[in-house]
């Protein structure tokens, strides 16, 4: 009777499920950084959160009470419950990616603070919206300077149109 | 024998991938070679499996099967080429090869493109070969991986955030679906695509864990795909990219993301699943609605061509989730026929764009004005392809939409009211289509001008002259030496052979109806 009470219930799967609880939590923080942070390096680390819940996900559904490591001596039948070692490995491998995913991200945040000084997404979006007007106003004197007639008395009246 | 082709069609290009950088080092220009000799061989590698499964037959009933060390099913991992990966195989194969063709005029160059370009090609080979779903996600990653390096290949600010932006939702859309393998293992325990499908049987469809495994798995992929409102990061990563990496990606990644969904959808989850689980479909057939109306309505309304023909994608791959969810075996014909049919056509549409840009600098829709006058080939290619898209017939555009849409009508018939709104929104969608690339004819040969009037004075009187004649006589091709003065660049002939291929195939592929119908035929006799 007790058990179907809400609160006893939560409890009970914090006690005896609090792996997956917290896979829940860092899974939500990690994806609320991504998307709540205007700082790059900062949505990447919110990134890095969502995968190692993803990890802990797989770690945790791996554990057998009682198991042990799946090595079978030759010719000895297995007595005890072996852990399936796929789940590790699964984990080795997306952990391998995860670090080359961040090693990619990071130069890219080099590459743009060296760009524009700023990593914030905000102040990114103002100067990338300047310098998209740039080109366009500049780039129309160099096109008609280096003598393109058609093009030059198309594209400036296509855009004022 | 034959099935020793499948790792070495992942394994040639990614092994070949560390040349150029190794190589590099002492060879300045060695990078396009190696490509190029990786490329021909891919060609060959595929054409020999299509060969195997469309012509000879495969040797089981799965496909061609290879098994990975030796280890056997369901422990170990599998390669398996059926009629539809190895469709895809051509495709990713013949793609590859053309994509080379314009980076080696337009660029980028350097070694460490054609580095990334080859460990990107032997990721979509492997995402079209694999039999395993925690494989598929590591090539989904390394395609991702290298794809955001691409994009930032052209080393401007604006593209290295448009890949920052890709990278984070491309990666939250590869960790939802390993979530939902996850899922799907810990309910069945088995990774391998052709065991999970009794296994899931076997645990029942309207398990919980099995629906939310498939719900991770779309939702993860749909990112990849784009589909709205999953789509942002779309537009800016083809904008920025080079103009050569746009033309394969827009042609393959998203296509790759899109195969591997349906394979999930129809080889390990099966169409019992879907019809067991009405609110997935449901949710799916919605999302998919919703893509093609808003992709299309937003592709309308773009002045920047690449951005155009993103959110055109954005569209078009809406249609092919709608067929996917759609399940019946026309609808899932069309997908399969629009996947490959959108893949050649998008490609071809960005080769164009990038010649376009090449020789004549034009980027936006308003400067199209009057170039069908001065490249009326290239012009021509580029309409006739953006026809194909609308749907015009015969078209391999048409082939595809038609089959969807045909499939549609039949769900409805068959008491899924929801058929019918995916009809009907495909043909609003039709009509935007036709709008927008309505507008491109409509700048390329009626805007603008004549060269005289508009212009001052007497440059543009003495380019009058030479400009005609050159311009209706001759190939635009090789031809332009005018170029001087208009400020033209010669459009490189390898690219623009390239371009014409790809438009004849488009068009010829549209008489392929029944052809397509019967090469399919065994495949969609297993799963539907």
């Amino acid at each position: 009777m007790t058990d179907h009470l809400p609160i006893q219930l939560a409890l009970d799967v914090l006690a005896t499920r609090h792996a997956y609880a917290v896979f829940t939590v860092l899974l939500c923080i990690g994806l609320y950084m991504m998307i709540a942070n205007p700082h790059l390096v900062k949505k990447i680390i919110g990134l890095n959160l969502f995968q190692t819940a993803i990890f802990l996900f797989f770690i945790a559904s791996a554990y057998v009470h009682g198991g042990s490591i799946p090595i079978v001596e030759s010719g000895g039948a297995p007595e005890a419950t072996l852990v399936s070692p796929l789940p590790q490995v699964i984990v080795l491998t997306a952990i391998v990616v995860g670090v080359s995913l961040t090693a990619v991200g990071l130069a890219l945040c080099v590459r743009i603070y060296t760009e524009y000084g700023t990593l914030r997404t905000d102040a990114l979006r103002e100067a990338m919206a300047e310098e998209d007007d740039l080109p366009a106003a500049g780039g129309d004197s160099p096109s008609a300077g280096g003598g393109s007639p058609s093009a030059g008395g198309g594209s400036p009246g296509g855009e004022r149109a | 024998m034959s099935d020793l082709l499948l790792p070495l069609a992942i394994v040639v290009p990614i092994l070949a991938a560390t040349l150029p950088l190794l190589l590099g080092r002492r060879y300045d220009r060695i990078g396009w070679p190696i490509a190029a000799a990786t490329a021909v061989s891919l060609v060959g590698i595929a054409a020999w499996i299509a060969r195997t499964v469309f012509v000879v037959g495969a040797p089981t009933e799965y496909g061609i099967v290879h098994e990975l060390g030796g280890w056997q099913r369901p422990y170990g991992i599998e390669l398996v080429a059926d009629e539809l990966s190895a469709a895809l195989v051509v495709l990713v194969a013949l793609v590859a090869a053309g994509t080379l063709v314009l980076s080696r005029v337009i660029g980028p160059r350097g070694n460490a493109f054609y580095s990334g370009y080859l460990l990107l090609t032997g990721g979509l080979m492997g995402i079209t070969l694999t039999g395993d779903l925690f494989n598929l996600f590591v090539f989904l990653e390394i395609v991702g991986l290298t794809t955001y390096a691409l994009v930032a290949a052209d080393r401007s600010g604006a593209s290295a955030y448009a890949s920052i932006k890709y990278l984070i939702v491309g990666t939250v859309g590869a960790s939802l679906y390993l979530i939902g393998v996850g899922y799907t293992f810990l309910a069945t325990g088995s990774l391998n695509m052709i065991d999970l499908q009794s296994a899931i049987a076997g645990v029942g469809y309207g398990d919980p864990l099995i629906r939310a495994g498939y719900a991770f798995i779309v939702v993860g992929l749909s990112l990849k795909i784009a589909v709205f409102p999953l789509h942002v990061w779309q537009p800016d990563a083809y904008q920025r990219a080079p103009d050569a990496v746009t033309a394969f990606i827009a042609a393959l990644v998203s296509t790759s993301a899109a195969y591997a969904l349906l394979r999930i959808t129809y080889t390990v989850f099966t169409v019992e699943f879907l019809a067991a689980n009405d609110a997935i479909t449901n949710a799916m057939l919605l999302a998919a609605g919703v893509s093609i109306l808003v992709g299309s309505a937003l592709a309308a309304m773009q002045s920047d061509l690449k951005r155009l023909f993103a959110y055109s994608s954005v569209a078009q791959f809406g249609m092919i989730v709608a067929a996917i969810a759609l399940a019946n075996e026309t609808a899932l014909l069309g997908g399969i026929v629009h996947l490959l049919g959108h893949g050649l056509l998008k490609f071809g549409l960005f080769l164009a764009v990038a010649l376009l840009a090449y020789g004549y600098g034009a980027r936006r829709v308003a400067d199209l004005a009057s170039l069908a006058r001065r490249a009326p080939y290239l012009s021509g290619a580029f309409v006739v392809l953006g026809l194909a898209l609308v749907g015009i017939p015969p078209s391999v555009g048409l082939l595809g939409k038609w089959y969807i849409a045909l499939g549609a009508v039949r769900a409805a018939g068959s008491g899924d009211p929801a058929g019918l709104g995916i009809a009907a929104v495909m043909l609003a969608s039709t009509l935007f289509t036709l709008a927008y690339v309505a507008r491109v004819i409509e700048q390329l040969y009626f805007a603008g001008a004549d060269p005289g009037p508009g212009d001052a004075g007497s440059s543009a009187s003495v380019a009058d002259a030479p400009t005609q004649p050159n311009a209706s006589t001759q190939s635009d091709a090789p031809a332009q030496p005018d170029g001087g003065h208009t400020g033209a660049r010669d459009v490189p002939t390898g690219a623009f052979v390239v371009l014409v291929v790809v438009t004849l195939a488009a068009v010829g592929l549209g008489f392929a109806g029944f052809a397509a119908a019967d090469l399919f035929e065994p495949f969609l006799g297993r799963m539907i």
